[in-house]
């Protein structure tokens, strides 16, 4: 039988706040363990929380950014439970009422657009964490995590397969990064996905048992998990074995998902509005306030890099998903670079050097400046294409400009017609079989004699004045 | 000696704080055996901060609270000094911060006496339920003071204190204040903030005065109110003075009578108490009009099922990992259940369990969720009779303080003493109990009187003019 997926997907997104969600605490990672701490965050007696404002900014914005419905009237709630990371015994979370209702996001799935529906986002707080080290009997707690904001978004199970999850994902983090209120990455923990899964016959409406998978911190392991669960299901019902609604966890290193808690072993969070803090109004205005400063988001640059620099599709897919991208591409752009050669030199040679060292193009010494000038001093014939990869690498070790690297190290063309003659007939005359062979048909050849030429000017030749002067003197 | 008058004496140069500090102490030393008022003292501290008032006096007049001993209540945190909630699971937690109302009475130079016993976490009625043992009435030994600010109530009767804060969930500071012939007033929610004040039902709670006179009240409340920052339940509203009002006449003031309080149960000595207190105030210019708050009857029951729920949840942080009391346990869930075991006394493991139980999963919307539409209406019924009338008046307690050991076992009949002040926090309105008599056995009779939401100030003028036409708060019990 013919099975397809049906996936749903909640994704905690740490919000980029310098404080935490109810104290003054900071939110900065890694710091020593529990130096970023106060009554309030580790939950003694007789504190009470009071909302960082900004946190609910941020997810309003966020609600804006995705489509959703943004109520008037909001609240929070308790979510019961007993953990060592969990200083209250309770987290504060949303129930009814979140601060986003409906939405969606729009993926390319097979160059057709599809939208993904979007149940709710709210605000909550993140939790401590426990460490196991030394083997011993003991735990240790580090509170610096507890009481950093945390904004959950549900999808509606609309996904259908790991790849559109992936996609899912990559958007979704395209936008929060564009919107500035999450740095979005996966491998420090602020972006975390939780997966429901269940499969059914292609063609059935009814939905089947699901599965929800934790602990899938990148987006390999979201296509990984993902592709192991809805095989195992299929396989599942085809061996007539029957699919328990249960919370498996992503073991990478076995590349399977196993199980962790069924149902029944559920908690009972016993959500309750919590009576610490009051529901929160949103003003109209200030919702339009927020709305204003979401500026431009990655789907709408798209469009816009299309139209207005005319580049091909994938071009603008791939400079418009990291907005520092996209802006360091608009820079060069207005500094006088031609679009299409700008957008070669990003996704080219570029993104391999910032790959290499997994940097940041805000981390990047090269400016769009630098390329700029680059490029003019390649019209202008004083580099070749092929030495301007060289001046290119440079340029972003050592942060300096075309002009300096191209005089520092001698890389000036050689375009003097007569110089280069010399070196030709120097060529030429000392490699007589090749000259005869040439000239017999074998037109390949003639790589090999740019080549020499190149070789002797250490590259610096002119290629198009010596392509001209070799099939001058060899014809 | 109230603060009123002590600050006076004070002020004239006929006290020194030292002397009154001292003074103080010797009668606690004398009584406390008795009374066990008190579950830590702090005589150090305010041996060097009667010093230290003493110096400021040198300088200046000081300020309202400047050589002022007063008591505080053990579940409201105070940084440096050991604050246990009268539970096995705080015995030695000391809190690293100070909360907002022990601030604002140390910004006005007030002294520290001691921390003052209660029901553990504020639950019950009677005191008995503290880890560290029984506070008694100084009216007689062998009966309760209230709860479950008991040791607040007992304090300022037996003058061990110059006045007290306490706490008020369903009656905590007005039914003890009623037992014990003091002032206790419990504000209106929102108008005193609740950092630092240990949490037992977070939407219930509110820190209050317990004082030897009406005034003392007005003057403790001037202090502690007020907008905090650090309680988003605090209202943001203009600072009031709560003194302002006293000595108003209250000519022509309408005074509810609702009859859903006059009924079987209450003590005759107490109903006559009352009836008595109500004629005096016609007597000063007051109108009684009977009113009805319909639901009355509901109260308790709504009560419970909301403060334990909340309870069970403001609990649930006491696990044995961070501070407190931590039993030994083989695994984790071990150690949770044996530091819970070991750490809290029956009433409130009885609470957690009632509260774990109504918000559970199934069962919310029949329990947690209808008690919040029963709280809806009873809120309404103040509302509604507040259109009518300016102050409800009511008996405080329907019976006056009981025999210690006589409810305890029974805790129906326990919650049933607290059937005329809970209400008052479901409404989130202000109360206060005044005495207004004293039965065959001469013991303290309470009188309530109840306001509109923030409207303090009324039932500060009427307690206030009724207190100067009687001499009930005049009486000390013999001890």
């Amino acid at each position: 039988m013919q099975y397809e997926a049906v996936i749903g997907l909640e994704i905690h997104a740490q919000l980029l706040t310098d404080t935490k969600i109810f104290c003054g605490c900071s939110t900065r990672f890694g710091s020593e363990p529990n130096t970023q701490t106060c009554p309030v965050c580790i939950g003694m007696p007789g504190v009470l929380p009071v909302m960082n404002e900004k946190a609910i900014g941020y997810v309003v914005k966020t609600g804006l950014a995705l489509n959703c419905e943004i109520p008037s009237l909001s609240r929070f709630a308790r979510k019961n439970y007993f953990y060592p990371d969990l200083p209250k015994g309770y987290q504060i979370s949303q129930y009814e009422l979140p601060l986003c209702g409906e939405g969606y996001i729009e993926i390319s799935v097979n160059n057709s657009r599809k939208k993904i529906g979007l149940t709710r986002i709210h605000l909550e707080e993140d939790a401590g964490k426990n460490i196991h080290e030394g083997g011993g009997n003991e735990s240790l707690v580090d509170l610096n995590r507890a009481g950093v904001p945390l904004m959950e978004i549900v999808t509606e199970p609309d996904i259908r397969s790991p790849g559109e999850a992936v996609e899912f994902m990559k958007k979704l983090r395209s936008i929060v990064r564009y919107i500035c209120v999450c740095d979005g990455n996966m491998e420090e923990g602020s972006l975390r996905c939780d997966a429901n899964v269940s499969i059914r016959p292609v063609g059935e409406a009814e939905l089947g048992v699901k599965t929800e998978i934790k602990n899938l911190n990148s987006f390999r392991f979201v296509e990984k998990a993902l592709d192991y669960e809805i095989r195992r299901q299929v396989k599942a019902l085809n061996d007539g074995v029957r699919i328990i609604q249960e919370t498996r966890l992503w073991n990478p290193e076995k590349s399977i998902t196993e199980s962790m808690r069924s149902k029944e072993e559920a908690h009972d969070y016993r959500y309750f509005p919590d009576p610490d803090l009051v529901p929160i109004e949103l003003d109209k205005s200030w919702i339009e306030e927020i709305k204003e400063g979401i500026g431009e988001l990655p789907d709408a640059r798209r469009e816009r890099f299309i139209k207005e620099y005319n580049l091909p599709e994938q071009d603008a897919d791939l400079l418009t998903a990291e907005k520092a991208v996209a802006e360091w591409f608009e820079q060069a752009v207005k500094s006088g670079g031609d679009p299409k050669t700008a957008s070669n030199w990003i996704k080219g040679d570029l993104a391999k050097l910032l790959n290499e060292e997994n940097r940041q193009i805000s981390e990047s010494l090269l400016t769009p400046k630098h390329l700029v000038e680059m490029l003019a001093l390649i019209d202008k014939g004083t580099i070749s294409g092929k030495i301007a990869k060289t001046v290119f690498e440079e340029m972003y070790k050592t942060g300096k400009d075309a002009d300096a690297i191209v005089k520092e190290k001698c890389l000036v063309q050689i375009s003097d017609e007569a110089g280069i003659e010399k070196i030709v007939d120097e060529i030429l005359n000392n490699n007589p079989e090749e000259v005869e062979r040439f000239r017999a048909g074998e037109a390949k050849l003639m790589g090999f004699f740019v080549g020499q030429v190149m070789k002797e000017t250490k590259g610096k030749a002119n290629p198009k004045i010596v392509n001209e002067l070799l099939r001058e003197k060899l014809s | 000696m109230s603060i009123d008058e002590a600050r006076s004496a004070i002020v004239r140069g006929e006290i020194r704080p030292l002397e009154l500090v001292i003074a103080l102490f010797e009668r606690i030393d004398a009584l406390e055996e008795r009374v066990g008022a008190y579950v830590s003292l702090t005589r150090e501290n305010a041996l060097s901060r009667a010093r230290q008032a003493e110096d400021d006096l040198k300088q200046n007049a000081g300020k309202a609270l400047t050589g002022i001993p007063l008591a505080i209540k053990d579940n409201i945190c105070t940084e440096g000094i050991k604050t246990t909630c009268s539970s096995k699971i705080l015995e030695n937690f000391i809190p690293p911060y100070e909360s907002s109302v022990t601030q604002r009475l140390k910004s006005e130079g007030y002294i520290l006496i001691g921390k003052t016993n209660l029901d553990e976490f504020a639950m019950g009625s009677s005191t008995e339920n503290s880890a560290f043992g029984l506070t008694k009435n100084p009216w007689d030994f062998e009966r309760v003071p209230g709860g479950s600010s008991g040791g607040s109530a007992a304090a300022v009767a037996s003058d061990e204190c110059i006045a007290a804060l306490g706490s008020d969930t369903g009656g905590s500071i007005r039914q003890p204040a009623a037992f014990c012939g003091v002032v206790g007033l419990k504000p209106t929610y929102g108008r005193v903030s609740r950092y630092g004040l240990v949490a037992f039902a977070s939407s219930l709670d509110q820190i209050g005065p317990i004082t030897k006179n009406v005034r003392d009240s007005a003057i403790l409340m001037n202090i502690i109110s007020g907008h905090d920052p650090y309680d988003s339940t605090s209202a943001d509203m203009p600072a009031s003075d709560f003194t302002s009002g006293l000595g108003q006449e209250i000519k022509g003031l309408k005074i509810g009578i609702p009859k859903e309080y006059f009924i079987e149960g209450l003590d005759k000595e107490v109903e006559n108490s009352v009836k008595e207190a109500i004629k005096k105030l016609e007597s000063l210019g007051g109108i009684p009009v009977e009113i009805s708050l319909p639901h009355t009857e509901y109260a308790v029951a709504a009560y419970y099922i909301l403060a334990t729920s909340e309870a069970s949840s403001n609990l649930a942080r006491y696990d044995g990992v961070k501070y407190g009391l931590r039993s030994d346990g083989e695994d984790l869930i071990d150690m949770y259940m044996r530091t819970r075991d070991e750490g809290f006394g029956a009433e409130v493991k009885r609470r957690i369990i009632l509260g774990t139980y109504a918000l559970s999963s199934g069962y919310y919307d029949a329990y947690y969720k209808k008690a919040q539409q029963v709280r809806t209406l009873i809120k309404e019924d103040f509302e509604k009779a507040f259109e009518n009338v300016d102050v409800i008046v009511t008996p405080t307690t329907p019976t006056p303080a009981f025999k210690i050991g006589e409810k305890i076992e029974d805790p129906l009949q326990m919650y049933l003493t607290d059937i005329f002040t809970l209400s008052v926090n479901l409404a989130g309105v202000p109360g206060i109990s005044i005495p207004c008599g004293f039965t065959s056995r001469n013991l303290p009779v309470g009188l309530q009187i109840i306001g509109k939401h923030f409207d303090e100030e009324s039932i500060l003028k009427v307690a206030y003019a009724y207190e100067q036409a009687t001499d009930w708060h005049k009486k000390k019990p013999n001890i």
